[in-house]
């Protein structure tokens, strides 16, 4: 009961766990197990809810009430596809381009320059996105429907994501539009990240490779991307479940139509699950609300999914000198 | 940690320190470089002049891939190969770097070209009680975000930093805290919109409770403290994490001197672990405020929007900026422009308010740095 017997932090012993015998450390102990247990409940709480309010008030007993013989599955299946086309497209355009700013930064720009950039990166990576919708439709949707659109229907039309019979979309309200906002948006995390763990290279790696007469870009192709590898996927997993949730951008921004459209140029396009919600829920009542619910459980899921392998190669580090 | 960073230095293009290129037959370092610098940013500025300034972007853009291009050539006949393939990734990095900036400053531009059509006294002063046409403003809105955001700090810090302080100080390696551990994790990536729809379910249920029922007041269900419920889920993490990060960070060496001299574990947390971490930690919340006070989606669904000042959070609808800013624009009353002007200028508050918070982060970590601590 003395202090003697407290366990010193870090060691191995099981009795850390174990409040020592005076009322203040009580407290102090319940309060901090408390709040930890808290986080148990409260996601527990979230997957009750979702899954009682969606899954079982709307899939479960009534879904052919709203969605005829189809079932729920006709009225998710287009905006799940819709999600993951437009994140997809979104991860493609900023992942290379993340890479290259968090190289330049860690490795090319000057220290000092270097610091004022981290800076001014995280906290674009602030900006709500409700700015990037404003910016999207005012600014960018207006330049690029007029100057690459019909430039990318002429030439690239043979392929299926720039051809179709329907004509472009004028207001430049469609898929591509919000794939570049969203490719912005996530840019500053993917950088953010991959920033870090490039700088984390270790010092004789990169020293080693210059010793041997490699040039700066030899360097970095031996020394700091093999190390930095598994830091950049999960970075871009990240961003890519940020581009999954994300919704005012795409609210504002995208003309919406039920069903799968591939062309990313038109006025029609598949929506996204959250977009969906923001635009649907204001207008809905009863066993709508109870749908919106439901496709709110599935986009849980898929993030979920998405951020549980991004954590799994992270984790998985770096293995070694030939990576 | 950002030692490594100036350690690999061979600046390219500095004049001397050319032992390296005496084995070649010649060097671009100094002057040639430039000029091939030169001469992209000419080429880029005589197409905007030549055919006229439709896209100055896109003028920028041939100004880059001219300066990728020569420099790529350029090098290959007068270096060697592989001096050309570095001075190309070089030039590649530089201008995906500049291509970047392209979108940010505009974004940054708009906001505040946009923004100052109502950036006066006018629009920080009025709500829109009774207003349809132009005039007036986002007084309502701005108060909603305060009260929403004070509230998801009140639930989000303590809730988040006892976490933190059970997960080091208390549990290293438990099981318990392992698992704590991944379920932050995962609310980390909850969908902002998700957390909303949370919060609605919630406030729903609780409304079934008759003790409880003062709770979701209001039309729907709606209410500030179902917001900053939402909120709470999309804030607690992130104050987690910071925190945890800060509180590993203080020696052990600390609290086994502070042990030794009879003190017992939570007065050594309260009186020598925090005071050392105080500085990453308060700067982390003030951050996790930065990254809440946007969002939208949750509020769109659990808070509304009226047209009047709301000081209680438990009495029905709220206006909060983003929702304000959202609504505006994409349901416009006559005169449009009127509408847009006001979403652009909460655009602007917003942006505002997540630079301030940002500095005071930043002045916060320098000021409280413990003297002990590099």
């Amino acid at each position: 009961m003395t202090m003697l017997d407290t366990p010193l932090p870090g060691g191995n012993d099981s009795s850390i766990d174990q409040p020592v015998g005076k009322a203040g450390d009580k407290v102090f102990f319940g309060l901090s197990f408390g709040a930890a247990a808290l986080i148990l409940v409260t996601l527990a709480a979230v997957a009750l809810f979702l899954s009682y309010q969606g899954l079982y008030e709307y899939v479960v007993s009534d879904s052919d009430q709203l969605d005829g013989d189809g079932g729920f599955l006709s009225y998710v299946g287009p905006l799940v596809f819709g999600t993951v086309y437009i994140s997809a497209i979104a991860l493609l355009l900023a992942t290379p381009v993340a890479i290259a700013v968090a190289l330049y930064i860690s490795h090319y720009a000057p220290r000092k320059i270097a610091q004022t950039l981290g800076y001014f990166i995280d906290l674009l990576a602030a900006i709500p996105s409700v700015v990037y919708g404003l910016w999207g439709i005012t600014v960018l949707a207006p330049i690029i429907s007029q100057s690459m659109f019909p430039w990318l229907r002429e030439n690239l039309g043979f392929i299926p994501l720039f051809g179709s019979d329907v004509a472009i979309a004028q207001s430049g309200r469609s898929t591509f539009t919000v794939s570049v906002v969203l490719a912005v948006m996530v840019l500053p995390i993917i950088t953010a990240i991959s920033r870090e763990v490039f700088l984390q290279t270790p010092r004789l790696h990169e020293e080693a490779s210059l010793a041997l007469g490699a040039t700066r870009w030899e360097m970095i192709r031996q020394a700091v991307i093999p190390y930095g590898r598994s830091g950049v996927i999960s970075g871009a997993m990240l961003g890519l479940g940020r581009a999954l949730g994300e919704t005012m951008a795409v609210a504002i921004i995208l003309s919406p139509a039920s069903g799968y459209f591939w062309d990313v140029l038109t006025a029609q396009n598949s929506n996204t699950i959250a977009s969906n919600i923001a635009l649907q829920f204001p207008e809905s009542a009863g066993l709508e609300v109870n749908r919106l619910i439901a496709t709110g459980l599935v986009l849980f899921v898929l993030t979920f999914a998405v951020n549980a392998v991004a954590r799994r190669i992270a984790s998985a580090g770096f293995s070694g000198a030939d990576g | 940690m950002s030692l490594t960073a100036s350690t690999i230095e061979p600046d390219l293009d500095s004049d001397g320190g050319n032992e390296r290129n005496d084995m070649t037959s010649g060097s671009l370092d100094g002057r040639p470089m430039w000029g091939i610098r030169v001469v992209s940013v000419a080429a880029g500025l005589a197409g905007y002049l030549a055919f006229g300034a439709v896209n100055w972007a896109l003028w920028i853009l041939v100004g880059l891939v001219v300066y990728v291009v020569t420099t790529l050539l350029v090098s290959r006949f007068v270096e060697s190969p592989r001096e050309a393939t570095d001075r190309f990734s070089t030039a590649v990095m530089t201008s995906a770097f500049a291509v970047v900036l392209l979108p940010l400053v505009s974004v940054v531009w708009t906001v505040i070209e946009r923004g100052s059509n109502r950036f006066d006294w006018d629009f920080y002063s009025t709500t829109m009680r009774g207003v349809i046409g132009e005039g007036g403003g986002g007084y309502h809105a701005i108060i909603g975000t305060l009260v929403i955001t004070a509230l998801t700090t009140i639930f989000a810090v303590p809730f988040g930093l006892f976490t933190a302080i059970y997960l080091v100080e208390y549990a290293t390696g438990s099981r318990f805290a392992k698992a704590v551990t991944s379920l932050v994790d995962v609310m980390t990536g909850i969908p902002s919109i998700v957390a909303g729809l949370f919060a609605y379910a919630l406030f729903v249920f609780l409304d079934d409770i008759p003790a409880l029922t003062a709770l979701s007041t209001g039309v729907g269900h709606r209410s500030g403290l179902a917001g900053a419920v939402a909120l709470t889920l999309l804030m607690t993490p992130v104050v987690v994490r910071t925190s945890e990060e800060m509180l590993r960070l203080v020696p052990n060496e600390l609290r086994e001197a502070s042990f030794a001299l009879g003190v017992p574990r939570w007065r050594t947390i309260v009186k020598v672990v925090l005071p050392t971490a105080i500085a990453g930690i308060l700067t982390g919340i003030v951050l996790a405020i930065a990254r809440v006070i946007g969002e939208t989606a949750p509020l769109l669904v659990t808070v509304g929007i009226t047209a009047d000042v709301n000081w209680n959070p438990i009495d029905g609808r709220m206006a909060a900026l983003p929702v304000f800013s959202y609504n505006s624009y994409k349901f416009p009353t006559l005169p449009v422009e009127a509408s847009q002007d006001r979403a652009w200028a909460a655009a602007l508050t917003l942006v505002l308010l997540v630079v301030i918070l940002f500095s005071i982060a930043r002045i916060l970590s320098s000021i409280l740095k413990p003297k002990g601590l590099k």
